[in-house]
């Protein structure tokens, strides 16, 4: 196990609204291998998504791994609706650097 | 029937495509052209407000091509969400520059209209019913949220599209829709698999997004077997991929795999993708799973005020370093001048965390310049000009601790300075509402426009 920049291992990290109460983060890994391994480690997990974000728990809906592209999906509420007053953006589409900035134990 | 084929020539409607790539798609000879016009990611502004996010002249563009051309080889236009946000003002606004050019082409359109609005007291009473849910982190709704509200919407599914569709149309222009709907209404009519109808159209309806490289203007070709479909580009600089594709599935979805809809949610646990060209590929396996009972999603915005801004830039070192203390002092000293209490007063940082917010892993991280927004929502446009003007003006000529320019504090790219932005919206609605069947709600209304 070493400590590894998220960004090295992914080609995809992406932030976008689902719908204007969630925000959902996409990370797609580069390797079949390293998909499997991050996979069965559960390198991506609450208790990360908590920290980077630093959300409750109860305010993540979810962390789905999907096989067929690679990838896993975390879903968590937003801290401000969509277009509420204090919202800084509307899409949820620059909320990513956090994941991109993480470190892991790879 | 074997196949169908159907057009899709841009993500939203007005958001361009350009002609080539719509003429290779109709030398396919497809049976519908299909447009999403809407989405209610620009924020709950368009809905409340009864506006449309996308220009009228780039719609009436994208529109003039599509109806001239489906008229002309007598296949149908199927438009959702028509207007942005798919209310009846939006749709009406649709129909307007629809009416153009109809007018300037001497056309003669069987048209079938599908309004999706759903009165403020069938909510009213159906809250009062326990038939109203909130979606996972939306607020509860009460009676007083629902009349506030400016106007409801239902995302409809394919049920009011095929009964629009049940007699020989030109054009079907909907209300809210959801997404794919649009794109499933014909095949479903004819036959053809529900889920796979619905996992197409969710593909479909972003048009080349889902292709590599991606764009949202421009055209694809989705063609529906018995088994599967098939996704194809209609530009030789993209193409689909098994990666782009699948990639795609996840894209603004809560949950990677499991899709909820109007009456059920799509399965894609099951779903393949192969590459059957270099430019398409081919999926199977996606299923449609009904939910009891039927619900549809219904959105509401509600007016909470009006906007006025003021953009300008800090390049001074020495008071970028105490720009919390500066801006705390300058919210006290504006604080019971007027007699204006009730506002908002925000100053956005860029450089900081203007972009994520109370998100933003590194605060305390600025550069050399900032970039500041003095945001104010108060009760009226009056009162948030007021309320701005004064907190620049307090900002400008604050006298903080160590300073060394007394010039003035703020740099203005701009004059005015200042900003008046209207009205602002919140979401009120984001709720599942019980209905007793997929359709009634929402009437077919028929006409010919010529």
């Amino acid at each position: 196990m070493k400590k590894t920049r998220l960004m090295d291992l992914a080609h995809i990290i992406r932030s976008k609204n689902s719908g204007p109460y969630e925000l959902t983060l996409d990370v797609f890994f580069k390797t079949e291998k390293i998909y499997q391994t991050v996979k069965k480690r559960n390198l991506i997990n609450k208790t990360l998504i908590k920290r980077l974000y630093r959300v409750e728990e109860n305010r993540i809906l979810d962390i789905i791994y999907f096989d067929p592209v690679r990838a896993v999906k975390a879903t968590i509420a937003r801290p401000i609706p969509s277009g509420a007053v204090e919202d800084t953006d509307v899409y949820g589409a620059q909320q990513h650097m956090p994941l991109v900035d993480a470190i892991i134990n790879f | 029937m074997d196949e169908i084929r159907i057009l899709s020539p841009t993500a939203i409607l007005g958001y361009g495509f350009p002609r080539e790539s719509f003429l290779r798609g109709m030398k396919a000879s497809p049976h519908v052209i299909a447009v999403d016009a809407g989405s209610s990611d620009p924020g709950p502004f368009y809905l409340g407000h009864g506006k449309s996010f996308v220009d009228r002249n780039a719609v009436k563009r994208d529109l003039e091509i599509m109806i001239t051309q489906g008229k002309k080889h007598g296949i149908p236009v199927i438009i959702g969400t028509a207007g942005g946000s798919g209310a009846k003002v939006h749709v009406d606004w649709c129909m307007e520059i629809i009416r153009e050019i109809v007018r300037a082409h001497r056309l003669r359109l069987r048209t079938a209209l599908v309004y999706s609005d759903v009165e403020k007291k069938t909510v009213i009473q159906n809250l009062q019913k326990k038939k109203i849910r909130p979606l996972p982190f939306a607020p509860s709704l009460t009676p007083k949220i629902v009349r506030n509200t400016t106007r409801v919407v239902a995302q409809i599914g394919v049920d009011p599209l095929i009964k629009a569709l049940s007699k020989p149309v030109d054009l079907v222009v909907a209300g809210r829709c959801y997404d794919p709907a649009v794109f499933a209404a014909l095949p479903v009519k004819e036959g053809f698999d529900l889920g796979l109808a619905l996992h197409l159209g969710k593909i479909l309806e972003c048009a080349a997004i889902a292709a590599s490289p991606g764009s949202g203007r421009d055209c694809v070709l989705g063609i529906l077997k018995k088994n599967s479909f098939i996704l194809q580009t209609l530009s030789p600089n993209r193409r689909f991929t098994v990666n782009s594709v699948a990639a795609h599935t996840l894209y603004e979805k809560s949950h990677p795999f499991i899709l909820p809809g109007p009456g059920g949610h799509l399965d894609l646990s099951q779903c393949r993708f192969r590459q059957k060209t270099p430019n398409s590929v081919e999926v199977s396996g996606s299923q449609f799973v009904p939910d009891t009972p039927c619900t549809v999603k219904i959105e509401g915005a509600v007016c909470v005020g009006y906007r006025t801004i003021s953009i300008c830039g800090i390049r001074d070192r020495i008071m970028i370093r105490q720009l919390d203390d500066i801006f705390a002092a300058v919210r006290e000293a504006v604080k019971n001048n007027f007699g204006v209490r009730d506002y908002r007063l925000n100053f956005r940082v860029y450089g900081r965390d203007g972009v994520m917010g109370p998100l933003e892993p590194a605060p305390q991280e600025i550069g050399h310049e900032a970039g500041v927004i003095i945001d104010v929502v108060a009760a009226t446009q009056e009162e948030a000009n007021t309320i701005c003007g004064f907190t620049r003006s307090t900002a400008l000529h604050y006298g903080y601790p160590g300073r060394i320019a007394t010039a003035g504090n703020l740099a203005f790219p701009f004059s005015p300075s200042d900003t008046p932005m209207g009205a602002v919206y919140e979401f009120s609605i984001y709720h599942l509402m019980d209905i007793a069947g997929p359709s009634n709600l929402f009437p077919v209304k028929s006409m010919i426009l010529n």
